[in-house]
């Protein structure tokens, strides 16, 4: 099980969404696709169709910048995070 | 006594103002989470919905079936087609008629939803409309990205919409949106024509009379035009203005011959002349204008009204309303002879929109 970690921009979006979960995940993308199946909409928010992750959606696992194909472990952190330059 | 409802787009969120005789307000907000807000509307079944893109989490609209209390989110189903490899970036325009609400985006298409703003699917990407094959070019883009900004739709047929495709031309269907018609006849442009010349014109706000069918405004980048025909053909009203740019603008609401926008600087600063706020109105359909300034900042008042944020409401004496890109809302209560400051410290607002409650 990974250590899902997500911004607290997406809780206003889906009712009941904790900002950390455990996820059962080979990889991001899979990690994504089932809060997608538990929360339907979540992929949407996270990724254009493809999927891909948007522009401004960054995902680390265990620190390291990743994106949908890399790997999770059973132990993995993984964060998702909101991110965006400015002021 | 008829409920005033302000509803006021913001970059951080919409707002609602609120009032019983357009004097005294109560604001409420923010709402939508803070999301950039680009259109807001109460439909008749007083559902409020906002059209929002955020940075992080794509595009979107925000409904609310209670005045403001309770708020959800969708975009499911304004998406494109994986193989058409179009995005949608942002929804700006955003239109309720014939119980169905339409979203416009960009990249630019129309969605629709027949199910109150839960679920959404395309009705048209304007494929086959004359110079389509640039409009989603992101080199080809005008700044602010709002695609499809504007939506009129027919009151009683809904297979007719006008729209409005940002920096590139009003356009009609008559079919539901399976073919679209360039209704750009008699604009100017300052800048080469594209192979089809009735399009390619920067047109920024429509604005039709409430009690004449046939008579519409528009404001756009070099200028200000009137058509007598439904929009089939415009002549130039400019002459007058002090600025031929503009953004915001509004029909009278009982009167096809009096008219009010916005002009602004078309440099870099897009903002009020000289630091002084202004509207101008025409009451003889653009033949002169008049500058109304009664109550509105005089100096140092270096502010812009962006295309949706003008409005007037229906009501006997009608309110007139504009927002500012420096967060105020400005309203009058006698046809613009006079103003007053009715909000100040918003997030830079993008679109004012009202409604009346009996």
């Amino acid at each position: 099980m990974c250590d899902v970690h997500l911004p607290s921009t997406l809780k206003p979006l889906f009712a009941g969404l904790p900002r950390h979960l455990d996820i059962e995940a080979a990889t991001v993308g899979d990690a994504i696709a089932e809060l997608d199946r538990r929360w339907p909409g979540l992929q949407d928010r996270l990724c254009h169709p493809g999927p891909q992750l948007r522009k401004h959606i960054h995902v680390y696992v265990d620190g390291d910048r990743g994106d949908l194909t890399t790997p999770v472990g059973d132990r993995s952190r993984l964060d998702v995070i909101a991110a965006i330059s400015g002021g | 006594m008829a409920k005033t409802v302000l509803l006021i787009g913001t970059r951080k969120g919409l707002f609602l103002a609120e009032s019983d005789d357009r004097r005294d307000w109560t604001m409420r907000g923010p709402f939508g989470d803070g999301w950039p807000i680009y259109n807001a509307i109460l439909a008749d079944d007083g559902t409020l919905y906002a059209t929002a893109a955020s940075e992080w989490h794509g595009a979107g609209v925000w409904r609310s079936g209670d005045l403001g209390e309770t708020w959800e989110f969708s975009g499911e189903g304004i998406a494109y087609p994986e193989e058409s490899g179009l995005k949608v970036n942002k929804v700006s325009g955003l239109a309720a008629s014939n119980g169905r609400l339409l979203v416009g985006a960009e990249n630019i298409g129309l969605f629709e939803s027949r199910d109150g703003g839960k679920t959404f699917s395309l009705l048209s990407t304007l494929e086959g409309a004359s110079g389509r094959e640039v409009w989603n070019d992101p080199s080809m883009q005008p700044p602010g990205h709002l695609g499809l900004s504007s939506i009129i739709p027919d009151a009683d047929d809904e297979q007719k919409i006008r729209v409005v495709v940002q920096g590139n031309s009003t356009f009609d269907t008559e079919d539901g949106g399976k073919t679209w018609t360039p209704k750009n006849r008699g604009l100017r442009r300052e800048w080469p024509a594209p192979p089809d010349p009735e399009v390619g014109f920067c047109v920024h706000k429509l604005a039709p009379s409430p009690v004449d069918k046939d008579r519409w405004y528009q404001q756009n980048h070099v200028g200000t035009w009137r058509s007598d025909d439904g929009g089939a053909n415009w002549v130039e009203i400019t002459e007058g203005l002090p600025s031929q740019f503009g953004f915001a603008c509004a029909a009278h609401a009982h009167d096809r011959d009096t008219f009010y926008t916005t002009v602004l600087d078309p440099m870099h600063t897009r903002t009020m002349q000289n630091g002084e706020c202004a509207v101008w109105r025409t009451r003889d359909a653009g033949s002169s204008w008049e500058k109304l300034t009664n109550g509105l900042p005089s100096q140092n008042a270096h502010l812009g009204v962006l295309r949706e944020g003008m409005v007037a409401d229906r009501q006997d004496d009608f309110g007139l309303y504009f927002g500012t890109s420096t967060g105020q809302v400005f309203a009058s209560l006698d046809e613009g002879d006079s103003w007053l400051q009715l909000a100040d410290y918003l997030p830079s607002i993008s679109s004012v929109r009202v409604a009346t409650l009996a």
